[in-house]
């Protein structure tokens, strides 16, 4: 199999999507770690559920402050005009509509859009986190993940077998393989990435994608 | 003397002083069978000196109410009260994580104790309504999932909406950054997080912080959790925080 893009690549794509002026919330995972991808001189505030706005990309080990994480509890920096709030607040601001967009990690997305990504049925217990709550309030959801379980199974399934975070939740997908929008009639692909057909994307993905006229290669 | 009422009627005093001298005896009185509200998220604004003192204080049958049951800090976070048998019962947002396993999941997965799900934000919503005498409230949140399982549904425009009641506890343990005299109090960054709103929604309030000042010695408009919530200050230890 051709190899897609790195976890790197995966973060820096998702950050084409952000627009100065948004807020926007990082899951735990691979999301986190898109705040390292953001252009310096793109003004967009970066929420935490745990009582945060603006906060920056990951903490160097000299720079780390143990009372200054973000939702993976990993250290970060501080942007200035940051501000601090307790987690009741932290979630109004996501319930309330506030959040322009979310990037959450999954187990699974389904051709619907609807999301599993806090439980694994075989292991018997789960963390749900603020993830239900995420995609409840927010203007935009936003799916990053690898394509592919590590056996090679499609992520992007035609009902998700494991507990939903979520129904009809999910707008947009990012994988090491392609971009694709969640629409009412169904999967559409806007971009392969590089070296990648639409026919290779298909076969790693169960439900029958749409292919537009309009589907290109990604530009990294 | 004020007294506070716990769940299962037994009567605590609340001091007049607030300063108490050692973590053991701001949870001395912590009974058989209470519920307990437990600040913080992952290493952040957790009490870890209350922690041990509960530990060390042995309480049994107790429901806690954290957002997780520990496991990043095992050596002194929730975990060691999960490994002493101390839990019958943990509300939870966050009990497993990935590349570790926590005393609380193995015994959760024993059947040793019961687990209560919540979604985050629901999670700090019921907490904060249970401090401001909100007995349950519609949210979106869940809707459509395992977590509503059972719940009554209610549909306000045009969207399913979940009941979830509010969450009260005995106790909280909180940690804060510094505490005037009266019990007014200031968090320093992201460890503020679920401390303010357990201080509000428990009958007795201990607040684990890094120094205690005079009143009149913090700026009232920087207050954050305003001193009719909190019943006891202790000075917390000192502890490594490490992220692994």
């Amino acid at each position: 199999m051709k190899s897609g893009l790195t976890r790197e690549l995966i973060c820096m794509r998702v950050a084409r999507e952000f627009h100065e002026g948004d807020y926007i919330n990082l899951g735990i995972g691979l999301p986190t770690q898109v705040s390292n991808f953001i252009p310096e001189n793109m003004e967009v505030v970066l929420h935490c559920e745990n009582g945060m706005l603006g906060y920056g990309r990951i903490a160097s080990t000299e720079e780390i402050d143990p009372e200054l994480v973000n939702a993976g509890s990993e250290p970060v920096t501080l942007k200035p005009g940051a501000s601090f709030f307790d987690s009741a607040t932290g979630f109004a601001m996501i319930r309330g509509g506030h959040i322009n967009v979310t990037v959450l990690g999954a187990f699974e997305v389904s051709e619907k859009g609807d999301l599993a990504n806090w439980m694994r049925l075989e292991k018997g217990i789960g963390s749900v986190g603020g993830s239900m709550d995420l995609i409840c309030g927010s203007k935009k959801v936003i799916v990053a993940m690898e394509h592919t379980t590590r056996d090679g199974h499609p992520r992007i399934v035609k009902k998700c077998a494991q507990p939903l975070t979520g129904l009809a939740c999910v707008d947009l997908i990012v994988t090491d393989m392609a971009v694709i929008e969640v629409t009412p009639d169904g999967l559409v692909p806007k971009e392969v990435a590089p070296g990648l057909t639409a026919e290779e994307v298909q076969k790693l993905t169960e439900p029958k994608l749409i292919i537009s006229p309009e589907l290109k290669e990604m530009e990294l | 003397m004020p007294v506070a009422l716990l769940g299962d009627g037994h009567i605590i005093l609340r001091s007049v002083n607030k300063i108490y001298a050692s973590p053991e005896s701001a949870v001395a009185d912590i009974p058989d069978g209470a519920t307990i509200m437990v600040g913080g998220f992952g290493v952040t604004g957790v009490p870890f000196t209350l922690i041990k003192a509960l530990a060390r204080k042995g309480s049994q049958n107790l429901t806690i109410i954290a957002n997780s049951g520990g496991g990043r800090l095992p050596d002194i976070d929730l975990s060691i009260v999960m490994k002493n048998g101390q839990v019958k019962k943990l509300i939870t947002t966050y009990p497993v994580y990935t590349g570790r396993t926590t005393a609380f999941e193995e015994r959760y997965l024993k059947g040793e104790i019961e687990m209560e799900m919540v979604p985050q934000g629901t999670f700090a919503e019921r907490i904060r309504a249970g401090g401001a005498g909100i007995p349950a409230f519609y949210t979106p949140t869940g809707a459509g999932t395992k977590l509503a399982e059972g719940k009554e549904i209610r549909i306000f425009n045009g969207r399913p909406h979940v009941l979830e009641h509010a969450l009260h506890a005995d106790f909280a343990l909180i940690k804060a950054h510094k505490a005037d005299s009266m019990g007014n109090l200031i968090y320093h960054r992201a460890a503020r997080n679920f401390n303010p709103i357990m201080a509000t929604a428990a009958e007795i309030t201990i607040a684990e912080v890094t120094e205690i000042v005079e009143k009149g010695q913090l700026d009232p408009e920087a207050i954050i959790t305003p001193a009719i919530y909190v019943d006891r200050i202790v000075i917390g230890e000192k502890h490594e925080i490490r992220f692994d």
